[in-house]
C-alpha cells in the first residue's frame, strides 16, 4: 500500500504576489472627492410675451464687469461685503405687519444692519430675487466666487431658521442626509429640509451675459 | 513537573505566517474596490476656483466637461485659446451635443435621465465660454450642472 501523496504546491510566494498587487493598487488609488456648487438650469421654453413683473425693490442686481468689479444695486462693492449685503436684502422683510406679504420670521438681516425692515428693500424672502449679470469676459474665478457668496448668504439664513425650528443647522442636516450617516427617519428629515428651503427659497436668476464691449 | 521540562525543550514556537496571505488579500481587495482608475487624460489646464458652500458629486451619474487653456505640452499644437474637452479629446462648441450624448450613453441606463454635468473649468477662463456650454446643455435638456471647485474661499486671502 504505497500511497503516493500528491506533492503540495508551494504557497509560500503567494504573499509576495499579493503584496505586489497590493502595492500597485495602493499607488494608483486616488480617492477623488469632487465637490462643487450645484445648479439647476432653466429649461428651454418657447418665448412668451407674458412679462413677469418684479418690483424693483424686490430685485438685488449683482453686476460683474470684465475687470471683475462688482456693481450691486448701482453701488460699487467689494466681494467681501457681498455676503452681508445679500443677507440683509433677503432677510429684510419690508412688508408691514398685517399685510399678506408680511414675513414673521425675518430679522432684518445681520445684527449690525442699520436699516432693518427697510420698506424700500425686499418685501419677504419669497419675493426677493437675486439677479446676477456677467460680462462675457468676466473671469470664471470671479463668477464662482460671486455664486459662492450668494449661496453662502442663503445657507446662513437657512441655518438660522433651521436652528430655531429644529435645533439643527440646515447645512449639517443636508450633509447628514447626503452621507447617509443619519440614523433616524430620513423622510422626516427631508421634510424638515423642505420646510426650511421654503422659508428661504433660492431665487437666483442669471441674465444672459452681455456681449463684451457693449 | 515533567510537563514543564518538555516545553523547555521545544523552545519558542515560530509565529505562523500562514494567515499572512489572507490578510494581504483582504487589503488587496479593499484597494481594488475603492480604486477608480483615472479615465480621462487631461488635455487642458485645470486649476479649479475656490468655494466652500459645496455639495458632493454623485459620481455614477455624471458626465465631465473640462475647459481651459491647452496644457503646456499641447500649446504648441493647439495654441493658447481656451478649449473644451469631453472624454479624451478636444471638442468644438458646435460639436458638444454629439459628444455629450455619446458620454451619456456610457452611463447605466437607469441613471441616464438623472445625469448631472460636472463642469471642471479652469479659473482663468472667461465666463462667456461657460455660458455657451450652458446654452448647449439647455438645448440638450441636461439641466443639472455642478461647478466643481476646490475647498477654500476667495475672500479670505
Amino acid at each position: 500500500m504505497a500511497r503516493r501523496a500528491t506533492p503540495e504546491v508551494n504557497a509560500g510566494s503567494m504573499a509576495d504576489i499579493a503584496f505586489l498587487l497590493l502595492i500597485f493598487f495602493l499607488v494608483t488609488t486616488t480617492i477623488e472627492k469632487d465637490k462643487g456648487i450645484a445648479r439647476q438650469l432653466p429649461p428651454k421654453e418657447p418665448p412668451t410675451d407674458e412679462k413677469v413683473i418684479i418690483k424693483e425693490k424686490n430685485l438685488f442686481i449683482v453686476n460683474v464687469n470684465r475687470q471683475d468689479q462688482l456693481l450691486v444695486d448701482d453701488n460699487l462693492m467689494e466681494l467681501k461685503d457681498l455676503r452681508k449685503a445679500a443677507i440683509n436684502f433677503l432677510d429684510n422683510g419690508g412688508a408691514p405687519a398685517g399685510t399678506a406679504e408680511y414675513c414673521n420670521y425675518c430679522k432684518g438681516g445681520m445684527a449690525d444692519n442699520p436699516n432693518k425692515h427697510n420698506p424700500k428693500s425686499s418685501d419677504n424672502p419669497d419675493k426677493a430675487v437675486i439677479s446676477v449679470q456677467n460680462d462675457r469676459l468676466t473671469s470664471y474665478k470671479m463668477y464662482i466666487a460671486v455664486q459662492n457668496e450668494l449661496v453662502a448668504a442663503y445657507n446662513y439664513l437657512r441655518d438660522r431658521e433651521s436652528q430655531r425650528l429644529y435645533g439643527w443647522k440646515f447645512t449639517e442636516m443636508s450633509k447628514a442626509l447626503d452621507e447617509g450617516s443619519y440614523k433616524g427617519d430620513k423622510d422626516l428629515l427631508q421634510e424638515k429640509l423642505e420646510v426650511v428651503q421654503k422659508l428661504f427659497p433660492q431665487k437666483l436668476s442669471e441674465a444672459e451675459p452681455k456681449k463684451s464691449g457693449s | 513537573m515533567a510537563k514543564f521540562t518538555k516545553k523547555k525543550e521545544g523552545g519558542l514556537p515560530p509565529v505562523s505566517t500562514a494567515s499572512l496571505p489572507d490578510i494581504v488579500f483582504m487589503l488587496l481587495f479593499f484597494f481594488m474596490v475603492v480604486t477608480v482608475l483615472r479615465d480621462d487624460n487631461l488635455l487642458v489646464m485645470n486649476k479649479l476656483p475656490k468655494a466652500d458652500q459645496v455639495e458632493k458629486l454623485k459620481k455614477d451619474r455624471s458626465v465631465y466637461i473640462y475647459a481651459g487653456k491647452p496644457s503646456a505640452r499641447y500649446q504648441e499644437k493647439f495654441g493658447t485659446e481656451p478649449k473644451i474637452q469631453i472624454g479624451d479629446k478636444y471638442t468644438d462648441i458646435t460639436n458638444i451635443k454629439f459628444a455629450l450624448t455619446e458620454a451619456r450613453q456610457k452611463l447605466l441606463p437607469e441613471l441616464q435621465d438623472k445625469v448631472m454635468v460636472a463642469l471642471k473649468v479652469d479659473e482663468e477662463t472667461n465666463t462667456g465660454m461657460v455660458t455657451d456650454i450652458k446654452q448647449e446643455l439647455r438645448d440638450l435638456n441636461m439641466l443639472k450642472i455642478i461647478y466643481i471647485t476646490t475647498p477654500g474661499n476667495e475672500v479670505e486671502q
